[in-house]
This record gives structure tokens, C-alpha cells and sequence, in this order.
């Protein structure tokens, strides 16, 4: 295996053990010297053609706590910017050496397209393409609940975990329903009709239009970002009228099992899909989310570049 | 010097064997042995004689877009694919909506001498919609255009439609219409359906096709005129445009040839080598447009060939041109495809290509029967030849063929129009 462009990449087995392997590189993260010589001589780029905080420093802080030389290629004043093609840029990483690109894209697919091996050679991890997929942050999240929720191991049969939110452009969700499926977990897309794919009876998934009945039911919740201009594009009537069927308060948090967590992948927008007591609040597991991407992506560095599926310390 | 060409050998139109005999570009003599002195003599021993094919939807590019396809390319590349005659599609730069534009297109065909290129009018200024290009002036030029379209965009606003529709009356004209309802499919990228939800890319609803085509067939069947819809894609496209006909509404309608053998699966490799306007659809609505092919629903074949250059393929899937260039495997894909296996007749098989085409189009001298006195406009088949697309060795100026490595049945090895060879296998 070589590429991680989307979950399907990964069969139940792999998904566990790089979840396995986030525990152990969490370990290292947690340690006096927060540093693994792992990739020491590798070259990873981390070419981000999107606007991206959290992702791409959590890529950073991975491939350098595993000593790879990192090199930061963003679409501001990059000849990104000054419109050089994808495939320009993949001759470009070429010839620079690049053992592993990391790569955030607008467009859905992009990943795939530098994939193809035709442009380039090297590892391509995809960090979000377009409305397509997000596999390190899913696989962060399942981290998370399988930490709380099942006893840091194995899988997650048993848990049930609700996504609400904007289904239809979610990257985010798109992973979470393959892999989430993958590890046995049922899971519920909360959303208005509008926001949801068409098509999506035949994913693996129940679907409710009712946030409320679904509270009590499920052991994590992951709420999505709701973009403004989808209000202009008739996707609903107002933010305000979102917020009141979809959005997460403390009300409907009073309605939530208890030893259930609430996530996000961020960047939250406060007071409109979440407010901004539920956001602090103790079932809140947003700011250990974002801890928890730089394990995670540690444990998929490690695997996919330095091509070894056994553990860090054996 | 009288030019003779002699066709030995070849069934017309599949059947009895018969020589045939060609005399300064008119079909001389058709007999069960023609002894000749002619100059040249083409065997078609175990090969079908057709009609030259008329292709009613061509993208040549020409003027302002040579970078993909030129006058001459294009031509060539009909020529190989058994064409005799094209259609050009207005939206060139400048668009096709002046006396002047059709002219000059039909001037460099002609200097070309291929196939005959027929230019086809814009509908409205600039294709932009907003007010009617010069329909009569065309009409009325030296390129006598019949066939008007905004192709690339659709005639979205009702009102432009029924006026296009009427006007266009007086000289006999026909509006093919780019069925594509524009608020629908905004920054849509591939037909909406479970591929596109799951690859993320902005669905193209079967229903922005279908509203405008129950739409279109209503109003022509108000004014009285004549409508053709572009490139069917939908199975609920179909039924409509078949209760139509059962009604007796004047409607024609084409299918493409990668709408009869792709689908929207093709998409997951995020190659938009399968990126096209409108977009490829799933198994059943491929399923019915054949079925509509072989029952009269659908009259012809339009390639719908549209030549991009290499950058604007390769690249990410949303970035990319919309289209694919078809005129060199078209046949082939129809004999693979309904031919073959005997959905479709040799002579249904000559409506679709040559007849039908000719007819909506109103180009008089095209589609004609295989006959004394007739011109020689003729592609001769050889059914049981198969070939492997190599997009390398394609006329066209673009490379960009969704076939690239697949194998197909027949063959088409030679052209004649009006009695010139303008394409021999192996030449």
C-alpha cells in the first residue's frame, strides 16, 4: 500500500493498526524527548493549494517529530497562486525528492490525480480534496472515540455515532461513514434534506431530519461546520432557523446519553452550529481532537512512508 | 480526363454483392460485374457499402480555437470515420452568429475539400441568451444555414426559445437545442447520482436535461416548427421525446456515441478524460437510449466530437474542459455496440449515420441512396476488422478520447466523397 487517498484504501485491519500505532506515537508525544528518528532523511512536502490551520500544522508537527525534513508549500505567494498546474507542481515535488506529499486541494480528486503516478512519484496522503474525502481526519476521530468510548482498542462495534450537519459538502463525513462502518460502529446523518447527497439511502448509514431523537441514542456526536454562503445557495432559509433544528445547545446537550462526547473538526463556528457553552463543555472533546490528528498522522507517516506495518517498539 | 473508381465486390447496404462503378464523382453503373478500364480499382471483397455519414454535431474549432481542432484536422478526421459531411458548431470565437462567420467556415470547408462542412448558426448573439443572432442573414448567405443551436449552452429562456422556433419557420430552419435547464447544473460536474455523492463532485440532474426537453417539444408543437434535441442522455429524456412522437410532434433527437457505451462509474478514476457535456449517465439510461436507437425514438447519431488540448485534461477533474473528441470511432462504436448483434439493421443502421441526419439538417445532396446518378458519397466497412484506439495515431488535433486502448469491431476503410478517396486503411 502506498497511497492514502481515501478510507477505501484501508481494510478494517490496517484502519486498527494505525489507530494502534497513534497510541504508541502518542506515548512518544507525551515523553521528554518528543522525537523518533523514524523518517530521518525523508523528504515530506506538505502542498496545501487550500486555507488550512490545523491540518497542516498537525502534518508538520508529525513528520517532524519523526525527523523529516519538511518542506511547507502553500497556495499564498506559491506559484500555486500565479496559476501553475497541478501537474507542474508534481513535476516540481519530483524533482525536489519528495518521498511523501501531503496534499490539500479544493478540488475533489486532486489527490487521485497526483496518484496516478504519471506526474510523479512518492507517497501521496491526501489531506482533504475538495467535498471528496479527509481520511487522516477521520481517522483521528475514530481515534478519539475509540479512546473514550471502547477502551483505547480493537474496533467500535457496539457504538453508535451521529454526524450533523452539512453531509452533502463534508469531506470530514464522507471518511467518517467508511471508516466509522468500517470499524463496526452504526452511524445516523443528521441533516436537513437539503444537505444530504442524493443517493445516500444506499451508503451504510440511518438517516433522521430529527436532531432531538437522535441525542439520547448515540455515543458520539460530531457536529460539521455550516458554511455561510450555503445559505444564499437556498440549502436553508436562515442561519437562524439552521441553528434552531440543527445546531448543538445546552438544551439538546441535556439530552445526550451520559458518557457521550461531543466533537468537531474545526474551525468552529460558535453560536451557529454549536454554542459556545456546549463547545466548553466537559463532554467537549475539541481541543484533544486536534492533539490526537498530530498522533494520528504521525502513526500514518510512519506506516505509509517508511513502508513498515510493525509497530514502533516492536 | 474522366476519373473513374471502380468498387468491387462490396455488399450495399449488407446485401447482394455488386460492383460499382464511380464517373467524375456520380455513381455511373452498378451491376454484378463491371468490367473497367478505370484507373482505379478499390476490392471490397467481404466489406459493407454505405452512404457516406452525415454528422449533424461537430465541434471544428475553427476560427479562434485552432489550438484544438482546425477546419482541416477535423475534416480529416471525418473522413477517416466514414464522414462525408459535418456539422459546425457556432461556438467558435467569434461565435458562429453572423452572415460572415458561416460564410468564411463554409469557404475553408469547401478549400479543404474533405467532407462538405455545413455551418451551423448561433440562436442568439454570442450564444449569451440574451437577443437573436442574425437567423435570416445566415439563412440567406452563401452557407445557407438551416440548422440553428447555442450548443455549449442552452436556450434556457422560454420566450427566446419560442421566438427562435418561429422565426427560424420562414427558411425551413430547425433549432437543436443544448438541453441543459443552466440553474439546475450550476458547477455541476457529472451526473448526480451515488458515484457523484461519493466522489464528491457536484451532481448534474438527469431532470435539468429532461424539464427542457418536455419543455421545447411542447412550445414547438405550439408554433408549428421544428426541433431537434442534441444529445439525449436520460432515460426520462426518452420517454418524453417518445410520447411526443406518438403524438405526432415534430421532434428529432441524437444520442452520442460514448452515451451509448459509458457511464458515470467512469469517473472514479477522477480522469477527466470521461468529463463531458452532458454528463455520462448510469447502465439504464444507456440501456434505454439504445433501445431508443432501435426504435425510432432516437433518429440519428451525433458525435458530438469536442477537441480540447492536452492541458485542459490533465488536470484536476473540476478544472477540466467538458468533452471528448468522437468522429474517428463513432462507426465503430455502433457496429460494436447495436450492429454486431443484430439490435439494428444495415439500413436502419444508414438512417442514423446518413439519412436522418441529412434530412433534419436539410443537406440535400447528403443521405442519399446507393444508386445510378447519385453522387459518391460512400463508406465502405469491413465488419469483421478490429482495431485497438490509439489516441496517438487519431487525425484529430486532440488526443482526447475516452477509448483509448479499447477494442473495437468495424471497420471503416475507405471514403469516397463525391467519388474522391478521402480515406483508404492503409493509405
Amino acid at each position: 500500500m502506498k497511497h492514502l487517498l481515501s478510507i477505501n484504501d484501508l481494510d478494517k485491519d490496517f484502519a486498527i493498526t494505525i489507530l494502534d500505532t497513534a497510541n504508541e506515537m502518542a506515548r512518544v508525544s507525551e515523553g521528554p524527548v518528543k522525537k523518533l528518528p523514524t523518517l530521518r532523511g525523508k523528504t515530506v512536502v506538505n502542498l496545501f493549494a487550500e486555507d488550512s490551520t490545523r491540518t497542516r500544522i498537525s502534518f508538520e508537527a508529525a513528520a517532524k517529530r519523526l525527523s523529516a525534513d519538511v518542506i511547507n508549500f502553500t497556495a499564498k505567494g506559491s506559484s500555486i497562486s500565479k496559476g501553475e498546474s497541478l501537474k507542474d507542481t508534481a513535476q516540481t515535488l519530483q524533482a525536489l525528492g519528495a518521498d511523501a506529499v501531503v496534499i490539500r486541494h479544493p478540488a475533489s480528486g486532486a489527490a487521485h490525480r497526483l496518484a496516478q503516478g504519471r506526474w510523479m512519484n512518492g507517497t501521496v496522503i491526501n489531506a482533504g480534496d475538495g467535498t471528496h474525502e479527509h481520511p487522516s481526519q477521520a481517522l483521528l476521530d475514530a481515534y478519539t472515540i475509540r479512546k473514550h468510548l471502547a477502551g483505547g482498542k480493537g474496533d467500535l462495534k457496539g457504538l453508535r455515532v451521529a454526524i450533523v450537519g452539512d453531509i452533502l459538502h463534508s469531506r470530514v463525513a464522507r471518511s467518517n461513514v467508511l471508516l466509522l462502518t468500517k470499524l463496526g460502529a452504526e452511524v445516523v446523518l443528521v441533516a436537513p434534506p437539503t444537505l444530504l447527497p442524493h443517493e445516500v439511502q444506499a451508503w451504510p448509514v440511518k438517516i433522521s431530519y430529527d436532531f432531538n431523537s437522535v441525542l439520547p441514542t448515540v455515543d458520539a456526536i460530531i457536529m460539521l461546520r455550516i458554511q455561510q454562503e450555503r445559505m444564499s445557495d437556498l440549502y436553508f432559509p436562515s442561519d437562524r432557523e439552521y441553528s434552531t433544528l440543527f445546531g448543538i445547545n445546552s438544551e439538546r446537550l441535556a439530552l445526550t446519553k451520559s458518557g457521550s462526547i461531543l466533537m468537531h473538526p474545526g474551525p468552529m463556528n460558535r453560536g451557529l452550529e454549536i454554542s459556545a457553552e456546549v463547545a466548553d463543555s466537559a463532554q467537549s472533546v475539541v481541543v484533544e481532537q486536534v492533539a490526537n490528528g498530530v498522533s494520528i498522522r504521525m502513526a500514518i507517516l510512519y506506516l505509509f512512508i517508511a513502508g513498515s506495518q510493525e509497530l514502533v517498539n516492536g | 480526363m474522366v476519373k473513374k473508381i471502380l468498387i468491387k465486390g462490396g455488399s450495399i447496404l449488407g446485401e447482394t454483392k455488386m460492383d460499382i462503378l464511380i464517373t467524375d464523382g456520380l455513381i455511373s453503373e452498378i451491376a454484378t460485374n463491371i468490367e473497367s478500364v478505370s484507373t482505379e480499382i478499390i476490392d471490397a471483397t467481404g466489406f459493407v457499402i454505405l452512404p457516406g455519414f452525415v454528422d449533424l454535431h461537430t465541434h471544428l474549432r475553427e476560427p479562434g480555437r485552432e489550438n484544438s481542432e482546425t477546419i482541416a484536422t477535423g475534416s480529416l478526421a471525418a473522413a477517416r470515420g466514414g464522414y462525408v459531411a459535418v456539422s459546425a458548431m457556432a461556438n467558435t470565437l467569434p461565435v458562429a452568429d453572423t452572415s460572415a462567420i458561416v460564410e468564411q467556415v463554409l469557404a475553408i470547408g469547401k478549400s479543404v475539400g474533405l467532407v462538405d462542412v455545413f455551418p451551423i448558426g448561433a440562436v442568439t448573439k454570442g450564444l449569451e441568451g440574451h437577443e437573436l443572432a442574425d437567423l435570416g442573414s445566415m439563412a440567406h448567405s452563401n452557407a445557407k444555414v438551416r440548422v440553428f443551436s447555442d450548443d455549449g449552452n442552452c436556450v434556457s429562456d422560454p420566450l427566446m426559445m419560442r421566438r427562435a422556433l418561429e422565426y427560424v419557420k420562414q427558411f425551413d430552419g430547425v433549432i437543436a437545442q443544448h438541453a441543459q435547464d443552466p440553474r439546475l447544473t450550476e458547477g455541476a460536474q457529472m451526473n448526480e447520482g451515488a458515484v457523484a455523492s461519493t466522489l464528491g463532485l457536484k451532481g448534474w440532474p438527469a431532470v435539468a436535461e429532461e424539464a427542457i426537453i418536455a419543455r421545447d417539444i411542447l412550445l414547438a408543437n405550439m408554433v408549428g416548427s421544428r426541433l431537434h434535441i442534441c444529445h439525449v442522455t436520460t432515460k426520462g429524456g426518452v420517454e418524453i421525446i417518445r410520447w411526443a412522437k406518438s403524438q405526432g410532434m415534430k421532434v428529432t433527437a441524437e444520442v452520442t456515441p460514448h452515451h451509448l457505451l459509458l457511464t458515470d462509474e467512469s469517473a472514479n478514476s477522477y480522469d477527466p478524460i470521461y468529463k463531458v457535456n452532458p454528463p455520462l449517465r448510469t447502465q439504464s439510461d444507456i440501456e434505454a437510449l439504445r433501445e431508443a436507437l432501435v426504435d425510432g425514438t432516437i433518429d440519428i447519431i451525433g458525435t458530438d466530437h469536442a477537441p480540447h488540448p492536452v492541458e485542459s485534461k490533465e488536470c484536476e477533474w473540476q478544472n477540466a474542459a467538458f468533452g471528448m473528441v468522437g468522429l474517428e470511432t463513432a462507426f465503430p462504436i455502433l457496429y460494436t455496440t447495436l450492429i454486431k448483434n443484430g439490435r439494428i439493421s444495415w439500413q436502419r443502421a444508414t438512417e442514423v449515420m446518413s439519412s436522418a441526419p441529412a434530412r433534419i439538417g436539410g443537406y440535400s445532396n447528403h443521405g442519399r441512396t446507393i444508386s445510378v446518378g447519385e453522387p459518391a458519397h460512400i463508406a465502405i466497412i469491413n465488419p469483421s476488422g478490429k482495431f485497438v484506439v490509439d489516441r496517438a495515431k487519431l487525425a484529430s488535433k486532440s488526443k482526447n478520447t475516452p477509448f483509448h486502448g479499447m477494442e473495437f469491431e468495424g471497420i471503416v476503410v475507405a471514403t469516397l466523397f463525391n467519388g474522391h478517396l478521402t480515406h483508404k486503411v492503409g493509405n
